[in-house]
């Protein structure tokens, strides 16, 4: 500890105004805070103390939500693959190798390049490297599917980052949220590698899989083949429960709505994530596709139960961690509401009516970020209104 | 009306000053300090070094607001003046008398207040330095004798961390308080509202020709900027006075007593205080005196005024004009180890993050220092500072607002209701480490000056 501080201190003035490596000091920075919290205190006038809390803390507590999903995915890309191969007796130790291989170079490489063009932009700039990233970093390989060639992972980080967050100013500036942006990226540039096909939900390592295995997503064989019937040929693979446990193919970290729900609990129970966006988020979903439901006719896909829609595919992934993305959410508390009853309900309506986009979860958040500052907008007005009323009362 | 709050967050310090007056404590110089004031800026000083003046002798005027004189908190000689840039009169420092001589202003007995017109109270008032003791809103400035008040709010407590305890200060004073009360209702059509807290017996219930408010809730509960939101809020237009129970007392004195007496009984409070207690002073005391062998031979932070509003000063100070207790806590001038992340339950948290345990003991006396616990950073978690702040405002609005130099959105956003202390809170919970009542003062001053 004494070691490390005098290493830093000895190096520091390098970096400082008028030395050597002045314009690395913003790198320089995050590597001392991240060893420890500066001996900065409080200004002369104001606030004398101040909450323990910082963003360092904020973001690691989002990432340590995320992590009953990430060993859950490892833990099940390792066994699709040796579902698909048809090796049933694999051990548990066996799965988790097998998805570690497949899963920490993905992670790795998000980091990465990330953080690599962070702190690009952070020297450039000269401002501090902002802790932003180390929650996407996370994010986009959980959204990847398990296949998915390592150069794109790259590029989708690259473009997410820089067309996504910096050009808009970086953390706490962006309008969309960065992991979301960086799978639109690859699903509309490289569509044949994130949908449909069963080798690209499925981790075969080059082997023959073997007949009956599914492969494919319960999403997309839902629109692909358009009846509900096709999900129950598979038998109990595409049971309520096992698509709420999570033991089927689909992105790396999604296919579990239960570990969804035990990160949901940790944003929670911490308040870094908004209850109101997840609860709402939930509740739209189900709302639409209970209207589905009821409605006779229409195509099959509306004749899925909406307890379904809960546990298929990406919406408890997206509402839980997508979705309440604080900067690219509604900011006000009313607007929250909104916010997330839109994204569920709109998820479901891609899902039945767009057979093309059988994951809506992507384009339902993606375009609510768009619309959150409008919900917002209505929210701030309705407050002003009150103040021009309660005037206008005076006056009169 | 009796108003229960939600929102807020008590922050639970070591060191409360015990209920026990532990004297006078004297001091050879006092100093006035104009920057105590806010928006001064065409300053007239009426005396010159050497001059000898009695409590109660103007010393500085603003020629913005003529009517208002600033006084000599005590008799004696002024010994120097000092000026900052522009020649700015920064600070009067008096050489006090052993004995402190008054001004001789009239005397009235209580009956005799409520015959008094006017103009009368105003003449008195803004002659004899009681005058600063009012803050009008918006914007926190001594107010002008002219701009007619809507009405004048008092809060009988104060819920920031350390705070005196009005009811012991002010127990026996109610002769004076209810004096100031007879005053005041002179210079307002409107009503002088007060609030106490819910439940308890005050001496503030005895008052008369006053509104009673009955206030339940955490801090900021104890602001009268969020109390005047609830009871009947300002719009643009309107003026509002406020006061405290020491303007009150000293508004009193000088009717009562015909002096501008200055002395108040402040507390000493603070983790590093040996004995925290409660002490009689005059306004404009240096510090060194006040906290002469009264303190922990430890690094620490002297604040005049509480520790989530207050100012950072050294022995070479004062006591602000306002301000009614020197908090006294840990500097946090150190390093921490991976502090980012772990696990503590020392450390105060208004949040719940990973590691953040003091939502368990949330009745725990608390040491806290002055570290950031943090970097500045972009704005990022939305929602937080709405759970401290019991008002229909939105406050990340209003600073993006302030920030944006818009005068319109600010106006419409409510910042006629606010000042610097009601955002206090939001400044303490704050991720991002920003100066939050920095800011809003910038945008109350550009939106003044406009």
């Amino acid at each position: 500890m004494k070691f490390v501080r005098d290493t830093l201190d000895k190096i520091k003035p390098a970096f400082e105004k008028g030395g050597k490596l002045e314009k690395l000091h913003p790198a320089y920075d995050a590597f001392e805070t991240f060893a420890f919290v500066p001996k900065h205190t409080t200004p002369k006038l104001g606030a004398q103390i101040r909450d323990a809390i910082d963003l360092k803390r904020m973001m690691m507590t989002v990432i340590i939500a995320m992590i009953p999903c990430l060993l859950f995915g490892m833990w099940n890309v390792g066994h699709q693959h040796f579902l698909a191969l048809g090796n049933l007796e694999a051990s548990f130790i066996d799965k988790l190798i097998i998805g570690a291989w497949v899963v920490l170079p993905v992670v790795v490489i998000s980091y990465a390049v990330g953080l690599g063009i962070e702190f690009y932009f952070a020297v450039q700039r000269g401002h501090s490297v902002n802790e932003g990233y180390l929650v996407t970093g996370m994010l986009i390989p959980l959204v990847m599917p398990p296949t998915i060639p390592w150069w794109q992972v790259a590029v989708a980080t690259a473009f997410a980052v820089v067309v996504a967050k910096e050009v808009f100013g970086g953390t706490g500036m962006n309008v969309l949220n960065v992991a979301m942006t960086a799978r639109a990226f690859l699903y509309f540039a490289y569509p044949g590698d994130m949908a449909g096909a069963t080798d690209v939900w499925v981790y075969t390592g080059g082997e023959k899989i073997v007949d009956g295995y599914a492969g494919a997503t319960a999403l997309g064989i839902a629109a692909d083949q358009n009846t509900t019937d096709a999900l129950a040929s598979f038998g109990s693979f595409f049971s309520f429960e096992n698509l709420f446990i999570g033991n089927v193919p689909g992105s790396i970290g999604e296919t579990s709505a239960l570990m969804c729900l035990i990160g949901a609990g940790i944003l929670i129970f911490t308040g870094v994530g908004s209850w109101k966006i997840i609860v709402s988020g939930f509740v739209g979903a189900y709302v639409m596709a209970a209207l589905f439901y009821v409605i006779p006719g229409g195509n099959a896909f509306m004749a899925i139960p909406p307890h379904y829609h809960l546990v298929m595919g990406g919406l408890a992934f997206g509402v839980v961690f997508m979705a309440t993305d604080p900067v690219s959410a509604a900011q006000t508390e009313v607007g929250k509401w909104y916010y997330g009853f839109l994204i569920g309900a709109l998820t479901v309506l891609i899902r039945v009516f767009n057979p093309a986009y059988p994951e809506g979860i992507m384009l339902a958040v993606l375009l609510m970020n768009v619309f959150a500052p409008l919900i917002d907008y209505y929210v701030i007005e309705a407050n002003k209104n009150r103040r021009i009323k309660r005037l206008k009362l005076k006056i009169a | 009306m009796n108003l229960k709050l939600k929102k807020g967050f008590d922050i639970n310090l070591a060191g409360k000053a015990k209920p026990e007056l532990a004297g006078e404590i004297i001091s050879e110089i006092y100093s006035f300090k104009p920057t105590d004031f806010n928006a001064i800026t065409r300053p007239k000083v009426l005396v010159n070094e050497g001059d000898t003046v009695k409590a109660g002798t103007p010393i500085f005027r603003d020629k913005k607001n003529e009517q208002v004189h600033f006084c000599a908190p005590v008799s004696g000689e002024v010994v120097s003046i000092t000026r900052g840039a522009k020649r700015f009169p920064e600070e009067f420092k008096i050489l006090a008398d052993k004995e402190i001589q008054y001004v001789e202003f009239p005397k009235y007995s209580e009956s005799d207040i409520t015959r008094l017109s006017k103009e009368e109270v105003l003449e008195a008032m803004l002659k004899s330095g009681v005058w600063p003791n009012l803050v009008e809103r918006p914007f926190g400035l001594v107010p002008n004798p002219g701009n007619e008040p809507r009405d004048i709010f008092i809060s009988a407590f104060d819920t920031h961390p350390l705070a005196p305890d009005y009811e012991f200060v002010f127990k026996g004073q109610e002769k004076y308080l209810q004096a100031g009360v007879t005053a005041l209702q002179k210079l307002t059509k409107g009503r002088i509202h007060i609030s106490i807290p819910s439940g308890n017996s005050s001496i503030f219930k005895s008052l008369t020709g006053v509104q009673i408010h009955e206030v339940s809730g955490m801090h900021p509960a104890g602001n009268v900027g969020v109390q005047i939101h609830h009871i009947a809020p300002i719009s643009r237009g309107e003026h509002v006075w406020t006061t405290t129970p020491y303007g009150l007392q000293q508004i009193g004195r000088l009717f009562l007593d015909g002096r501008y007496d200055s002395s108040k009984v402040i507390a000493l409070a603070g983790s590093e205080v040996i004995e925290p207690k409660y002490y009689e002073i005059r306004n404009g005391i240096s510090i060194a005196k006040l906290v002469e062998n009264k303190l922990k031979d430890t690094n620490s932070r002297i604040v005049s005024g509480n520790v989530l509003t207050g100012l950072k000063v050294s022995k070479e100070d004062i006591i602000g004009f306002n301000h009614n207790l020197i908090s006294v806590i840990p500097e946090g001038d150190n390093y921490e180890f991976l502090g980012w992340i772990l696990p503590t339950s020392k450390k105060l948290s208004f949040h719940r993050a990973f590691g953040l345990f003091s939502f368990l003991s949330p009745k725990k006396e608390r040491v806290l220092n002055t570290n950031m616990n943090g970097e500045e950073r972009a704005i990022v978690q939305s929602g937080v500072f709405e759970q401290v702040l019991p008002m229909d405002i939105y406050p990340v609005f209003l600073l993006k607002a302030i920030l944006a130099n818009d005068f319109e959105e600010m106006e419409a956003l409510g910042i006629y209701e606010v000042l610097e202390e009601d955002f206090a809170l939001c400044e303490f919970v704050d991720v991002s480490k920003m100066e939050i009542q920095r800011i809003l003062r910038e945008g109350i001053d550009a939106l003044q000056e406009a």
